[in-house]
């Protein structure tokens, strides 16, 4: 009850400041199994892609972030748990206890979509992506039957740059691009490659010359 | 019947005729089919619908709707042009003041009427604010046009914009009370404007004013809008403190700097390869697109009255 209050109130909180469009280019909103695959740039982006599905869609969608950040506090505790389910993997691998991708297949094995963001860590600089880890192809190799979809977030790095508090206003988009899977005898890193292509042919034509953040 | 009511009256029977005329294209010449055309058309008049009614409830609320519906508007304009520009994480504190310090202060010193200060806080204040916050972070990478950009948005989306709802400000004798009027007059004169160059031009149009520009702007739509409206303009004398001469002078005034308007804005699109500066509006694209005339023909019309009818 609570956990579905505080959704809304960060839905509405984010549709003010972004004004936030889902662009369906490769794919529509179905009740497949899915692993949506971003860019990094904010804090704010699972909540971006999260808050454009449809409510239904909502439901069964788990972002993988950083446990790290999300056990930080008692309030960010309740969010990634509560109102997102988030699935908390370290990212940290001498310190680690699980493995992140058996996590994420755990939960993908309870029926679940995930939200992922393969590269690892936010981007800050001026590459408008950094390059994938290999989780992505070790999750595509052990679960083939799901849909790998690239999705662009646009503009949020912007919004709410690394180590800043106070969001600016800023319309941002999210586009959804074709689904991929692993083909006979990909090596990782012609899938990472190809995923990688796929994820930058979705940015808007509008911001290509000079995106940053 | 008071004048502001018989000028709605006006307003929605000329919606009503417009949504007639749309359903009519739809029926008889695309057949029910989908139609690029006669659907922008049709999107665009239930849009107008809308526009019509959010302008009807801030003006029932008087000075302080209008401040929040122009308020809000400044905000959602302001949002498109940075959702454009390219800025960079040292702009961040420079963005931040646009949006939660100037926009409401300038907004602020409406509500208080303290003209002076409302005229000059923008161009003298913020002018020189803002690129200091954006030299606090260190960051020279293409200094000159990030702060020029920033400079320019807040002109255009804030200041300029501020100058409808600055109309209220203004102290004409035998008109006292009735400032909304002016407002509704600068909006009905420039939109129809905008609205007439279409109709002109989508029926007669065949010289591209400036083709590195526009696509759909027309010599015979610049010509036939502009004067119609001019005409419209004198005709709505009886709503403004003008006789129907100025009344019409000042009409040609702002439909022409609200075509201007609509160039300049077009070619900043144009450079960055986008056709509408959002989609908030259906129909129409967003709130800039629909608000470039409104921009630059407001302060001139708001200084044209300062100057010849406040004593």
């Amino acid at each position: 009850m609570m956990a579905s209050l505080v959704a809304r109130a960060i839905n509405f909180f984010v549709y003010l400041v972004t004004g936030v469009r889902a662009r369906w280019l490769g794919c529509g909103p179905a009740a497949t199994q899915r692993v949506y695959f971003a860019n990094h740039a904010s804090h704010g982006d699972f909540v971006l892609v999260w808050s454009v599905l449809p409510a239904i869609l909502r439901l069964r969608t788990r972002p993988v972030a950083g446990a790290d950040y999300w056990n930080r506090s008692a309030l960010r505790r309740f969010i990634g748990a509560q109102v997102f389910h988030a699935v908390l993997i370290d990212r940290d691998p001498q310190s680690r206890t699980a493995d992140p991708v058996a996590m994420m297949e755990a939960a993908l094995a309870g029926g679940d979509s995930l939200i992922i963001f393969p590269e690892g860590t936010r981007n800050t600089g001026d590459a408008p992506l950094l390059p994938l880890k290999s989780g992505l192809f070790h999750l595509a190799s052990r679960r083939p039957d799901v849909e790998y979809v690239p999705v662009w977030i646009e503009n949020i790095g912007r919004v709410l740059p690394k180590g800043m508090l106070l969001p600016v206003p800023l319309l941002c988009s999210v586009s959804f691009g074709t689904p991929i899977t692993l083909a006979a005898g990909e090596t990782r890193d012609q899938f990472l490659t190809r995923a990688r292509a796929a994820m930058l042919s979705m940015r808007p034509h509008s911001t290509s010359e000079a995106s940053s953040t | 019947m008071t004048r502001m009511q018989m000028l709605f009256t006006g307003v929605f029977g000329t919606l009503a005729l417009a949504s007639v005329i749309g359903g009519s294209l739809k029926f008889a010449v695309a057949r029910g089919q989908a139609h690029g055309v006669i659907d922008n058309l049709n999107a665009r008049i239930r849009a107008w619908w809308w526009m019509i009614a959010l302008i009807g409830i801030a003006f029932v609320f008087n000075k302080g709707g209008v401040l929040v519906l122009f308020g809000l508007a400044s905000f959602l304009a302001m949002r498109e042009f940075f959702s454009m520009t390219y800025t960079r994480r040292g702009d961040h504190a420079a963005l931040a003041l646009c949006f939660f310090v100037v926009l409401p202060v300038q907004y602020w010193l409406l509500w208080t009427g303290w003209y002076g200060l409302y005229a000059i806080f923008i161009p003298v204040y913020a002018f020189l604010i803002l690129p200091v916050a954006a030299v606090l972070q260190s960051d020279t990478v293409r200094f000159l046009e990030r702060v020029s950009k920033v400079q320019w948005a807040v002109m255009i989306c804030v200041y300029c914009l501020s100058h409808v709802p600055g109309l209220l400000m203004l102290e004409i004798p035998g008109y006292k009370g009735e400032n909304l009027m002016l407002i509704a007059f600068l909006i009905i004169v420039v939109q129809s404007s905008d609205v007439l160059q279409y109709v002109w031009g989508k029926l007669m149009g065949r010289h591209l004013v400036a083709p590195q520009l526009s696509p759909s702007k027309t010599v015979e739509g610049l010509v036939g809008g502009v004067l119609s409206a001019t005409l419209l303009g004198a005709a709505l004398w009886w709503i403004t403190p003008f006789n129907p001469w100025q009344a019409g002078a000042i009409a040609f005034v702002i439909n022409l700097m609200g075509f201007l308007g609509g160039l300049v804005m077009s070619a900043i699109k144009r450079d960055h390869g986008v056709k509408d500066w959002g989609a908030l509006i259906e129909g129409h694209g967003g709130v800039l697109d629909r608000l470039d005339s409104v921009v630059f023909s407001a302060p001139i019309f708001f200084h044209i009255v300062r100057y010849w009818w406040e004593p």
